[in-house]
């Protein structure tokens, strides 16, 4: 029997009520389908659908100056496109939390996530954003409350990477 | 054409307690430190094509406020998906300026993409900003004051100015932590 017995979304989800996040940006990631799920059907969730991930920085760093907490979802291609918008967070000393959904390092079926896949964690860290990684699903609830709590505590930016290992590599089949 | 600064500076001229005004890298925020040191403002000095998702951030978290974002139309074109994610998450309080001086002043006013076939303000229509207009001329001060404080927004209001260089009129602090802690202990 497993540890755990819900899906880790929700434990995602528990962490973004018990941390007080109001709203929640994302372009989506079907790994976070099931939690863009639950904070839609939470009215005291504002959920942002983007057009691009780095729209998501300077929301959430607009929304803390306006007093509310948020988290950004997005999938690793996605970093890639928050490069420059995350020197807001990062001069201004802005509290910054994202949920990173990997592609492109374990099992991967489509060699284009590849190589932002890749990339990723190194230019979270370029940009001085702490990287807190996720390999098994009874740690991503703890993992998710220590970065919510460094990023809100400590004004700095954090990313929570969830490994494709633990999430599942997507299926394709041709036809 | 409008003359920028001026059209700033009138506009913010008397006002109301309840505004917050953003403005965008460059120029805009020049313009908006022209009309005086004051709490209620916050300047982008960097971060290009982020001031549009701020303050729509910023009018989400704080609906009882009047947000205004005072940017140019190079800082508007490099963040043209905001105006989708504006428009379809619709924030009342929430009034976008845009000196549209059609040139990229503060690198040597090469053209931008509104000095050949582009118009933001179909552009904003286009993404579901249903209150978007231009104005040409300063006759349209008041209207643009009714905007701002009275109606519905999202609005965007494209305003043409003559491409000029102006003074530089620097923030209280070039260090963001000063300046977000400012602003946001305005709230």
């Amino acid at each position: 029997m497993e540890k755990f017995s819900k899906d880790w979304r929700n434990d995602i989800y528990d962490v973004f009520k018990n941390i007080g996040i109001s709203l929640v940006s994302h372009i989506p990631d079907a790994g976070h389908t099931p939690l863009i799920d639950l904070c839609e059907k939470d009215n005291n969730i504002d959920v942002v659908t983007l057009t691009t991930e780095e729209e998501g920085v300077g929301l959430s760093c607009g929304a803390w100056a306006g007093g509310k907490k948020s988290a950004l979802l997005m999938q690793s291609s996605g970093v890639g496109n928050c490069i420059n918008a995350l020197a807001l967070p990062n001069i201004c000393r802005i509290p910054f939390l994202t949920i990173v959904s990997m592609r492109g390092e374990w099992g991967e079926f489509i060699p284009w996530q590849v190589p932002m896949g890749l990339g990723t964690p190194k230019v979270l860290e370029a940009m001085d954003v702490k990287i807190f990684r996720v390999d098994y699903k009874d740690e991503v609830g703890d993992t998710v409350n220590a970065a919510a709590n460094f990023a809100f505590n400590t004004r700095k930016s954090a990313a929570v990477l969830l490994s494709q290992k633990m999430i599942g590599a997507k299926q394709f089949k041709n036809g | 054409m409008i003359i920028r600064r001026d059209f700033v500076n009138k506009l913010l001229e008397d006002r109301k307690d309840n505004l917050r005004v953003v403005s965008g890298i460059g120029t805009s925020t020049w313009d908006l430190m022209s009309t005086g040191d004051e709490k209620n403002n916050f300047g982008f000095i960097g971060a290009m094509g982020q001031a549009l998702p701020f303050a729509l951030g910023l009018s989400i978290s704080q609906p009882d406020k009047k947000i205004l974002l005072i940017t140019g139309d190079g800082d508007t074109l490099m963040s043209l998906g905001s105006l989708a994610t504006i428009a379809n998450h619709p924030v009342s309080n929430l009034t976008v300026i845009v000196l549209d001086n059609e040139s990229y002043v503060e690198t040597g006013s090469q053209p931008t993409a509104t000095a050949g076939k582009t118009n933001l303000e179909l552009i904003a229509k286009g993404s579901g900003i249903e209150n978007t207009y231009t104005i040409f001329e300063r006759t349209d001060d008041y209207k643009v004051l009714k905007t701002i404080y009275e109606e519905d927004g999202p609005s965007l209001v494209v305003v043409k100015c003559k491409a000029e260089s102006t003074p530089l009129i620097f923030p209280h602090s070039f260090d963001g932590v000063t300046a977000i802690n400012r602003f946001k202990d305005t709230m």
